[in-house]
Parts: C-alpha cells; structure tokens; sequence
C-alpha cells in the first residue's frame, strides 16, 4: 500500500478514528440539504410509484376503446370479441376478467387488478382490460 | 536518422493525481466484489477520494481523479467500453458538472457532505438520463429512479461524512 497512497492520505488513514463526533462535519446548510434531499426522495417514490390510485376500468378491443367504467360500484359488462363474449367484473377499486372464451384463459388468471396502470390482455378475443389513475403519466405493468 | 525522443514532464500534480486515483481505482475494484441488490447500486466509495482530491485541491484535480478512475477502473474490471462502463462515465461527468457548481457554495454553510450529496443525485440523474436515451428507450426506467435515489441520499451522506473526516484529520495531522 505504501506505494499506492499518497502520503498523505495514508496519514489520513493513520489518523482517522480520533473523532469524537460525525454531528461537527454537518454544518448548518449541509442538514437544510438533506432534509431537502430526504423530502426529495419521498416525493419520488409518491409520484412515481403510487401510480395514482385507479379510479376507472378501460375495456378496449382492437385498441379501440369499447367502454370506460368508473371503480365505484359493482357491476359486470359483456364485450363482444371474434371468439365470443368476454365479461369484465367490476367492483369497487378493483376489476378482472371473470371470463373469456380464450383458449389460455390467462387474462382471467390474472385475477383482480388493483393498481392504475394495470392491464389484463385477452389476446385471442382481441379484448384488454386497463386500469387508469388520476395521474396522467402512470407506467402500465406491461411495459415494466 | 537521429531517433525522435518525446520528452513527457512529469509534474509533481501529474504524481498526485495519479496516487490519488490509483487509490480510486482500488476502492472502485474493491466495490466491484461486492454484492449488489440492483445493478447500479453501489456505495460509489471512490467518490470518497474524489471528494477528498476536490476539497484539498481543487477540481481541476477532483475532474482528473474521476475520469482516470472510471476508465482505468473499468479496464480493470473488464467492463472498458460495456454498457456499465459508458453509464459510470456518464454518472462521472454528471457528477463532475455538479461538483463544479457545489464547490461554489459558501464553505462556512455547506460541507463536504453537501457537495456529496449533490454529486450523488446528478450522479443518478447522469445514468439515468443515458439509460433512458440509449439502453432502455422507455420511461420504465424512471419507475426505478426512487430506488437510485434513496441509494444516493444514504451512500451520498455517508461518503460526504468520511470525505468531511479525512479531511479534518489531514488538517490535524497538518497543524500537529
């Protein structure tokens, strides 16, 4: 090592540990930082992960969007596709496919989607049920 | 045909700068075994030197430790010209540009954990603007800008803290 340091930041090294206290390298402007920092952090998470709590159920086919339905009461909808009927169950805050004429049937084993942003996909019926927010610019779980 | 001989002065910053990084290096090397719960989550623990290097000596010095630490480091590593390589390159000039800014800031209010915190959040802001642009052309990225975040806010204070101490005790070992 004594190659490698410089001399004085082995001196450094050496003399490091004789502190009494990490509070006397804050100073008063350091703790405004961080607690602007912290606050900064917090708010990342918020806008970028709460995603908005969903507040409607979006059906579309072909991309097409079929019928909005908001999350507030319970109901079911009938959407027709080329296979047949899908039905999508809405209750409060949340929605699913309860089901599909699909081979797979993996739109309905996805069960209840609850976050904005989520999509169930019935692929063969052409059919998609997405989940939207308040917030404009959520992040869909299929892109993630 | 008399052989053309290329003098290169070698200065006493020339020696400085290179120890200073080499000890970058080391630390960068040292990091690189440890395990890490996302890529890109790293204590950055050579920013400590950079730090250090900016604070006794400017940065002019500081730009030189980091850049020569990214990319002998990553030669080291075997990463030289990987995606990750081009990412810490990016994180480093970010970083540089907000070092370059936070050292402006009056030294009686704002320490060196100050200036790390700064350099951590461009640090992330850099990488993530590059992996938006380049690696992943989508805005999924940002769904884990929280996460670098909190990781700069914790590694950027703890790094500003020992930079803060090394530089005291060299102040100590100065007067004594």
């Amino acid at each position: 090592m004594k190659a490698v340091l410089p001399d004085d930041l082995r001196d450094l090294f050496s003399k490091a540990g004789y502190s009494n206290s990490w509070y006397q390298y804050v100073k008063a402007g350091d703790w405004l930082v961080l607690l602007l920092s912290g606050a900064l952090v917090v708010l990342s998470y918020t806008l970028l992960w709460r995603g908005g709590v969903a507040d409607r159920a979006i059906v579309k086919r072909d991309g097409q969007t079929i019928i909005e339905i908001s999350l507030n009461s319970a109901r079911k909808t009938s959407v027709e596709g080329p296979l047949g009927t899908t039905v999508i169950e809405v209750q409060p805050g949340r929605a699913r496919v309860f089901s599909d004429p699909g081979p797979r049937q993996y739109c309905v084993q996805q069960g209840w989607l609850t976050r904005a942003g989520a999509v169930a996909i019935c692929a063969p019926n052409h059919i998609t049920l997405q989940l939207n927010g308040r917030s404009k610019a959520s992040y869909d779980s299929l892109n993630y | 045909m008399t052989p053309l001989t290329i003098e290169l002065p070698i200065t006493e910053d020339d020696r400085r700068i290179a120890r200073y990084t080499a000890a970058a290096i080391a630390l960068t090397v040292a990091e690189a075994a440890l395990p890490s719960p996302l890529p890109g989550i790293k204590p950055g623990l050579a920013n400590i030197i950079v730090l250090v290097v900016l604070l006794r000596y400017g940065w002019r010095d500081a730009a030189w430790v980091s850049l020569l630490r990214v990319v002998a480091g990553s030669l080291v590593i075997g990463q030289l010209f990987a995606p990750g390589f081009f990412l810490a390159l990016a994180g480093a000039v970010s970083s540089l540009a907000a070092l370059f800014l936070a050292v402006q800031l009056p030294r009686r209010w704002f320490g060196a954990v100050t200036i790390s915190l700064l350099a951590a959040f461009a640090h992330i802001g850099g990488q993530l603007v590059l992996a938006r642009l380049w690696l992943v052309p989508h805005d999924g990225v940002f769904y884990l800008a929280p996460l670098f975040a909190t990781a700069a806010l914790i590694f950027g204070t703890i790094n500003g803290l020992i930079a803060a101490h090394l530089i005291q005790c060299a102040h100590e070992a100065k007067a004594s």
